[in-house]
Parts: C-alpha cells; structure tokens; sequence
C-alpha cells in the first residue's frame, strides 16, 4: 500500500467514526425508547427533521449558534416527546384491535403529519444553515509537524464529534446512578417487576418517549453545521437509527454505540471505495448481514463474552 | 340477498362505463380499483397472517419494472408484464421471506421497510438496467380508450377478490389466522409456520406485482421514486386496509374509494393541496384510536354511534 493509499483508508476511517459518533446518538434515542415500550418510533427521524428546524430557526432569527442551541432544542423536544407519548401513543396501548402494530403504525402517521407540516412551512428546498465555520479543517501537520502522513479533519464534524460524545457520557451516568435513570431501567428489564417494586411505569414510559426524542433533537443540531436539511430528511435516518438498533442488539444501548460507530464506518468505507449512491445500500447490506449470521446483534456476542 | 350481494357490485362495476363517464372519472375508478388490489393483496399477508408489511412498494415496484424492463430491454409489449412478474415477484418474495420472516411483529415491518428503500436505491444505481432515476416510459399507449384498461384491472380484482376468498376459506386461512393470533401455539400445534408465512408473503406479492405491472402499463411512465415511494404506496396500501378494515373482505375496497377520494379532493382545493399527507396522516392516527378495526370492521360500533345518535335527537 502506497503511503497515499494509507492516507486515504485512514482518512476514510476517521470521517466514518465522526459519522459514526453522530449515528450512535441517533440510534441510543430509538434503543431506549424501544427498551422500555417495546415499540419501534418510526417518527424518530421526523422528530430529529423537527429538531433541525428550531436550530435553523434560531439561527436566521436569533443568530444563536447551532451547538449552543442544543441547549433549547433537547428540552423542546423532551416536551414534544412527552406530549405525543402522553395524547397520541397512551390512548392507542388500551385500545383491542386484530393488529398489534397498530402503536409503530401510529408512529408512521405522528411521523407524516411532522414532515408534511414541515413542508408546508418551510416548502421543501434544501437549506443549509450558513455559519461561517462550516468548511474549516484542522490537519495533522499543524499538530505533529514531521508526521509522515497528512490528515485533515473538517472542525464541525470533530466539535459535533465531541459533543455527541459527551451527551452519550451524560447520558450513562443519567442511567446507572440516578434513581429515575434505575427506574428506566427497570421498566426496560421486567415491566411487571418494575410495577411491582414501586415505579411508577407509566410516568417512566412518558420519560422515557421525551428523552429518546431530546436524544435525537440533539444529534439534529450537532448535523446542522455539517449536513443540508430538508422536510423529508427524516426517513432516511429513521431507518439509520433502526440499522443501528437491530445491528446493536434491541434495547441495548452499549450495543446502540457500538452499531452507530461501526454503521458510520462501514457506510464511510462504502462511499469511498464503491461511489456515494451506493453507501445508503451497504447500510443495508450490513443489516441483512446482521439478520442473517448475527441475529443478536453486537449486544449477544457483548453477553456471549460475559458469561464465559 | 346478502349472497349475491358481491355478484351484483361486480355486474354494476361491469356496466358502469356504458354510460358514457368522462375520461377523468374512468381514471379514478381505475385509481380506486387498482388500489383495491393492493389492499386485499396486503390484507392477505398482513390482515389475515398478521405479519404488518411496510414494504410492499417493493413488490409493486417490482412488477412495474418486470413490465417495463420487458418492453425497453427486450421490444415485448409490456402486457407480457403480467405472466413474467408471477416468476420475478415470487423469487423476489422468497429472497425476502428467507431474510425477513425470521423476524417477528414491529421488526418484520421495519426490516420489509427497509427491503423497499433498498430496492429504490438500487433501481436508481442500476442505470444501465433500469434507466436510473430517468425511469421508463412505453411511447405507445395500447389503447387510448380507458375502458379497456378498466375491464383488465377489473377482471384483475375480480380474480384477486376470488383467491383471497377461496385461501382465507380454505385450511390455509385457518392456519393463517392461528399464526396471526399466536405463532408459539400454532408452531406447538405442528403448524410449520415459516412455510405457510411464506405462502403467504408470496401470494401477497404476486398480486401486489401484478397490480405494478398493470400500472406500468396503464400510467406508461415509471420512475424508481414513484413505483418504489415509501409514503405513496408502502403506507397507503396500509392506510386502505386500515380505514377500510383489517382481515375483511371488502374492507379494502371501502378503503381504497375513501382514500383516492380523499385524495383527489385535498389535492383540488388550492393552498392545502401540499399538505395531504397531514390529512392522510391525522386520519391515521384518528382511525387507529377510535375505530382500530377500521369501518367494515367496526361497522356494528359505527352503527350503534348513528342509532344512538338518532335516539338521543
């Protein structure tokens, strides 16, 4: 391999784990809300489109940076979430029907009505959010002057990188050392257990729906300095985060990061090597590959290892 | 009465073009009839067997494209569609059943979900095969009368009508509805379950497929964003069977003339015409909480509202 070659393998690696960070903050959102209400959310996507909105709102009105408004939007959406889990999802858990997908096929029209309203507002032209960082880079040379091979990194995809990191931190300690965050868990482990116990499993599910939705509205603005936004955005990376989810293990969320990192990679590698149209295909190539040979997904082998 | 209640739809839909419609209320007839075909063809796999299909875009656009590939690739008439779709929508069912059956409720659904956006992806890639995102087009239309087309996709539901009757009738319908309501007690019961799910998912598809190559023919322009649409087709076909009724024979029917109706209406009032999928999708959601078994299904519910309603007035 040519040192030109290795440049380009590595640099192709590297963006696939910034990507990859991103992913993993898209599909923890979907695990957890899958974890505890056994549901897919097939408006999470949507949820993220609505995400990118109030951020590129807030910065043509307010000029409020994107990374910054993240501290907005995860609350907004948090509220959004709780609302949809609390009107639309709750009522639909009582009621008898033949088909019990009737919850994921409600999600399908919670998800429609959010983009087609989006349509209607913004009208569907491709926006991209001007802010004057956007095409910045940072390479290697600057860092370790006789490196013997050049590395440039885009800045917004590294902050977001980090960013993303951190939230997913946060995240962790949120889960395993607050008490809300064990309830959370409970509920996800043994719905009837949790019940039992004392938790109030209804107030975890709203929780749970609003923080799911706050994860993903997060990972909205941390794409907004780097990606272009459209009302239909949403569908494509409803399916990244159920990639995500099926490549990680349902419900596990160690899983969820690890799928989002290796997804991210893959899909890299793809569009690099094959051709950019054909990087949304090796996304799901890895999905079937999935079904097929490891239907676990990452998090039976993380257990297989565990036991032994 | 009540018996030759189908029998007498199927003569007034035979005799209806005689009366001189207008090319416009053809269409839509033919529009309400093929989506009627969908319908049943999904509540086949989805009402009847209970496995929730959100791809059946892929069985659709499949069709159309046999059809289409027939005519620009090898000069045939793109009727030849029909019988070749039967062999290329089984095979391409049977790929997808092995990959997909193996999953169970929401993750089928997501998993046939995303079996359709592949197909979109790919029929978009493949330029040199399938034209890419330019589609084709067959540049000499059969007939220019609609009315043939009508009596083809008429007789298509008629057939299709009679197959779901005849399956759902027959033991396979059983074995159908004991997987649907529990798939351990009916694997325990020596129902080989992966088996008749698969006859199940490749009747659907055939049906759906012949319903694509019609289109093909009948609109005479495919493009792989229409004929493989997630939202235009996929959850339409869910959206027909659900307004209309789950696992009822004329549910679909109802549901397909309530949702191009709809259609057609929204998208002729200006200024909502952009927003029909906030209709579509708040019927949805109105549909899923108060009438979850959809109008033919929750018909006696319906009725008890209206008798009330009249008793209170």
């Amino acid at each position: 391999m040519t040192s030109v070659q290795t440049e380009v393998l590595l640099q192709t690696l590297i963006s696939g784990l910034l990507l990859g960070g991103l992913y993993a903050l898209i599909g923890l959102g979907m695990t957890i809300i899958m974890g505890v209400m056994k549901i897919i959310n097939l408006a999470h996507g949507e949820l993220m489109m609505v995400g990118m909105y109030i951020a590129y709102v807030l910065y043509t009105l307010f000029h409020i940076d994107p990374y910054l408004s993240v501290f907005i939007v995860a609350p907004a959406l948090f509220l959004l979430g709780v609302a949809i889990q609390k009107y639309l999802i709750n009522p639909v858990l009582k009621v008898e029907s033949i088909l019990p997908e009737n919850q994921v096929i409600l999600t399908v029209g919670i998800g429609m009505v959010l983009a087609n309203v989006a349509t209607i507002i913004f009208k569907s032209d491709y926006r991209q959010t001007p802010v004057d960082y956007s095409t910045k880079a940072w390479y290697l040379r600057d860092l370790w002057k006789n490196s013997p091979i050049e590395l440039s990194l885009s800045l917004p995809w590294s902050v977001s990188f980090v960013i993303a990191v951190l939230i997913t931190v946060s995240l962790w300690f949120f889960l395993t050392r607050t008490d809300t965050g064990k309830s959370i868990r409970a509920t996800a482990q043994d719905h009837d257990a949790a019940l039992l116990m004392g938790v109030n499993v209804d107030r975890m599910r709203v929780i749970t729906f609003g923080l799911g939705s706050s994860l993903v509205g997060a990972a909205g603005c941390l794409f907004i300095p780097i990606y272009y936004i459209y009302p239909d955005i949403g569908g494509q990376f409803t399916l990244i985060a159920f990639v995500i989810t099926i490549l990680g293990g349902l419900g596990s969320t160690v899983g969820a990061i690890i799928g989002g990192l290796v997804l991210g990679i893959f899909e890299s590698l793809t569009a690099t090597y094959i051709g950019m149209g054909w990087a949304p295909v090796g996304r799901f190539m890895i999905f079937v590959a999935v079904l097929i040979f490891l239907p676990g997904g990452v998090a039976s082998l993380l257990k297989a290892k565990r036991f032994r | 009465m009540k018996k030759y209640l189908s029998y007498m739809i199927v003569a007034l839909l035979a005799l209806l073009p005689l009366i001189g419609l207008s090319s416009y209320t053809m269409h839509i007839l033919i529009l309400v009839i093929m989506w009627s075909v969908i319908g049943m063809a999904w509540n086949l796999l989805s009402g009847y067997c209970g496995q929730v299909s959100f791809g059946h875009a892929a069985f659709f656009g499949t069709g159309a494209y046999t059809a289409g590939i027939l005519y620009s690739k090898l000069g045939l008439s793109g009727w030849w569609g029909l019988p070749a779709s039967i062999i290329v929508v089984t095979a391409f069912a049977l790929v997808i059943g092995y990959i997909c059956l193996r999953l169970r409720g929401p993750f089928f659904a997501l998993a046939t979900l995303s079996i359709g956006v592949i197909l979109r992806i790919v029929a978009e890639n493949m330029v040199d095969f399938t034209g890419g995102d330019l589609g084709i087009m067959i540049r000499e239309r059969t007939w220019v009368e609609k009315i043939w087309y009508y009596y083809i996709i008429l007789a298509l539901a008629c057939g299709t009508f009679i197959v779901v009757k005849l399956v759902i009738e027959s033991k396979l319908g059983y074995y159908f509805v004991a997987i649907r309501e529990d798939q351990d007690a009916a694997e325990s019961l020596g129902i080989n379950t992966t088996l008749y799910k698969t006859i199940a998912l490749c009747l659907s598809a055939v049906l759906t497929g012949f319903a694509g190559a019609f289109y093909m023919n009948y609109m005479g322009y495919i493009d792989p964003k229409v004929v493989f649409a997630l939202h235009d087709i996929s959850i339409v076909a869910i959206m027909v069977v659900m307004v209309g009724g789950v696992a009822t024979y004329w549910g679909p029917v109802v549901g397909a003339i309530i949702m191009v109706l709809l259609a057609e209406l929204i998208r002729s009032i200006p200024l909502l015409g952009t927003a029909h999928h906030t209709f579509f999708g708040i019927l949805l959601i109105i549909i899923i909480i108060f009438l979850p078994n959809g109008i033919v299904g929750d018909f006696a519910k319906l009725n008890r509202i209206a008798g009330f309603a009249r008793r209170r007035s």
